[in-house]
């Protein structure tokens, strides 16, 4: 079993897709010789050749749109936004176009897709390179929307994003490329099992927390700190955002009776707001002990310097102070 | 290059089809049948025969918001159309999709498009996908005048020139964006022109010359592939109908619309050619009763089919 970092483990899944499916190919901005800006893709370009590692040019639409037509006609594409901010130059192709066809066509067409984009915050990249933007596919039907946190199911969830039938757009915060663990390389699986499935990162009967992305692992930090000794806490990684695992996040809240939901991104109409609306909607909330509480980041754009940012993004503190606070 | 007289009558046939099938739908839209909104290429079937008709079943097309006659061209039947339009379960797309978005995969129609340019890079991937597969076919990608000022026109045409990908880049320039006339919209020469800025091959021709366009995309299809570049063809046609059905056509005279219909008709000129030609009013006229037999049994099977059961829709936007 290797230890990898996340940025390795993605790159295994991609090299094993390439090598398993002929008719599977990247495309994305400095993906070739550069090894993509994060550096995910370093080597692809001498193993499998240009005419499967397309570096493109600057240019978002295209490469969305053509990852669209290429995936009704047989192939199996993999694209890359360098940043998942510059998703919004694609968001044509990505939500009239890949979201609709298969059901606008009556279901005569499919767009197996993955849009791959390096999301978040936490490196002073400053506004237009740090957003959390994963609500805005939430809100579309015909997408699937996941978030690795490790680097196990980093590479388990694009297994199962690449082989699902539909438009996935799998968003990899920054802050995570780097972590590094013990990675199981399981094979390619037959069907997308995993997406729509949360994991309970840890059991815990006082409150429940679910999050998703980065966030889980600042959720992790704090759980662990001395202050909250003696607190059996809950620990819920979405994993994939839409569709969203509640099935998971009620039995646990009808256990611990407490919710907290943390998330990077801002509140309004969010996918913490959404989750709280949906415990809230269930026959749980009678069993609710206190109201359930969301840890957002500001409704700011994201600042450069070190001070600002980090007041906009909740930190390991703001969390160990509301969990004290609701337990 | 003369025709073969079998060719010539399968345009007028095409011609013919696509108008009376347009024809239909007006008639049925004023009785209140049809529910939304659609947009009509009736003077412009010239373009959509002659492209499809030179391509084979397995070249695919892309196509626009106007894409009856494509669809049609392209060898759907119309009964599934008229069906789609009417929200029957028979419809190509089970009435999910209505006018702007039928596809028919089984003809190598990838679907038209409600989004102005939106097909654009789709036509790209598509030629893409021949590219990886070896495959001796081309993607024909349909767009109007409309879409030259998108930028994803100018993403699209840069990846297919710089990747050599075997697609024929058709504008249908009817010369008008609902109201804006191509004149004051687009910059520059022409939108040819704009073709040939990204490297790539650009003719412009009469789009309402039924043969011109036939024997144009045939060629550019050849070239295509023996040559392993795409092609651009500026087809200049005209709509005679207004841009949708709430067009109260007041950014043109009647008078500019009177000469196109009057001087310029696709159908009426080939007709006048193909007379010409030793080709009799006869055979002509049992096309045409065939063509109107077709569309009267069509839209009565479609009425008489049953709607699309309400089924779960929340369920049917995934695959």
């Amino acid at each position: 079993m290797p230890e990898l970092t996340v940025g390795q483990a993605i790159n295994n899944a991609l090299s094993r897709i390439l090598k398993e499916y002929p008719n599977s190919f990247i495309a994305g901005e400095d993906i070739g010789i550069y090894g993509g800006a994060f550096g995910v893709t370093e080597g692809l370009l001498k193993t499998f050749g240009e005419e499967r590692i397309k570096d493109t040019p600057i240019a978002e639409d295209a490469i969305a749109g053509l990852a669209v037509g290429a995936a009704m006609t047989d192939s199996k594409p993999i694209v890359e936004m360098q940043f998942s901010d510059f998703i919004v130059n694609a968001m044509d192709p990505i939500v009239n176009q890949a979201a609709k066809l298969h059901f606008m066509y009556g279901g005569a067409v499919n767009v197996p897709i993955v849009v791959r984009g390096a999301s978040g915050a936490g490196t002073g990249a400053a506004a237009q390179h740090s957003q959390s933007l994963e609500s805005w596919f939430c809100h579309v039907p015909g997408l699937k929307v996941v978030t690795p946190s490790n680097p196990q199911n980093a590479y388990d969830l694009l297994l199962h994003s690449f082989v699902d039938p539909n438009p996935v757009i799998f968003m990899e915060h920054k802050l995570i490329y780097k972590i590094k663990d013990n990675v199981v390389l399981n094979d390619i699986p037959s069907s997308s099992e995993l997406l729509g499935k949360a994991n309970i990162e840890s059991k815990g009967n006082d409150i429940t927390i679910v999050s998703y992305s980065n966030m889980v692992n600042v959720v992790k930090d704090a759980i662990s700190s001395d202050e909250l000794s003696g607190i059996s806490i809950e620990l819920i990684d979405l994993q994939t955002l839409s569709p969203m695992d509640m099935e998971t996040v009620i039995t646990s809240v009808s256990k611990t009776k407490k919710l907290l939901v943390c998330q990077e991104a801002p509140a309004n109409s969010s996918v913490g707001s959404t989750v709280i609306s949906n415990v809230v909607q269930s026959s749980t909330f009678s069993s609710l002990s206190s109201a359930p509480k969301l840890i957002s980041g500001l409704h700011s754009p994201m600042p450069s310097a070190k001070h600002l940012e980090t007041t906009v993004i909740p930190q390991k503190e703001d969390i160990i102070k509301v969990i004290k606070d609701m337990v | 290059m003369a025709l073969i007289k079998d060719t010539q009558l399968e345009l007028h046939r095409m011609m013919m089809l696509i108008r009376l099938f347009e024809e239909a739908l007006e008639e049925m839209f004023s009785r209140g049948l049809l529910h939304g909104t659609m947009h009509l290429s009736i003077g412009q079937e010239a373009t959509a025969a002659g492209a499809c008709l030179a391509l084979d079943k397995k070249d695919l097309i892309t196509s626009t918001h106007r894409g009856h006659g494509h669809c049609l061209g392209k060898g759907a039947e119309p009964y599934k159309m008229f069906a789609e339009l009417l929200g029957r379960e028979d419809g190509y797309c089970r009435g999910r999709g209505g006018s702007m978005h039928i596809a028919d995969l089984s003809n190598g129609n990838l679907g038209a498009n409600g989004i102005v340019a939106g097909s654009l890079t789709i036509s790209v991937g598509a030629a893409l996908s021949f590219q990886l597969q070896k495959k001796e076919n081309i993607v024909l990608c349909f767009f109007g005048d409309g879409a030259v000022n998108e930028g994803s026109f100018h993403e699209a045409l840069n990846l297919a020139s710089l990747w050599n990908l075997p697609v024929l880049f058709l504008c249908e320039n009817n010369q008008y964006g609902m109201s804006m006339a191509s004149e004051k919209a687009v910059a520059g020469e022409s939108i040819a022109s704009r073709g040939k800025s990204y490297g790539i091959e650009s003719i412009q021709i009469d789009g309402n010359d039924v043969e011109a366009v036939y024997e144009s995309v045939s060629t550019c299809k050849d070239e295509i592939l023996s040559n392993k570049r795409p092609k651009f063809i500026e087809a200049v046609t005209y709509r005679y109908r207004g841009h949708s059905k709430s067009d109260r056509n007041l950014y043109r005279t009647s008078e500019e619309i009177n000469f196109w219909k009057d001087e310029k008709d696709p159908i009426k000129r080939y007709i006048g050619k193909l007379l010409e030609q030793g080709i009799t009013e006869v055979d002509l006229k049992k096309i045409d009763e065939e063509v109107k037999q077709t569309i009267r049994t069509s839209v009565k099977k479609a009425l008489d089919s049953p709607l699309s059961p309400i089924t779960n829709l929340e369920e049917d936007s995934y695959a």
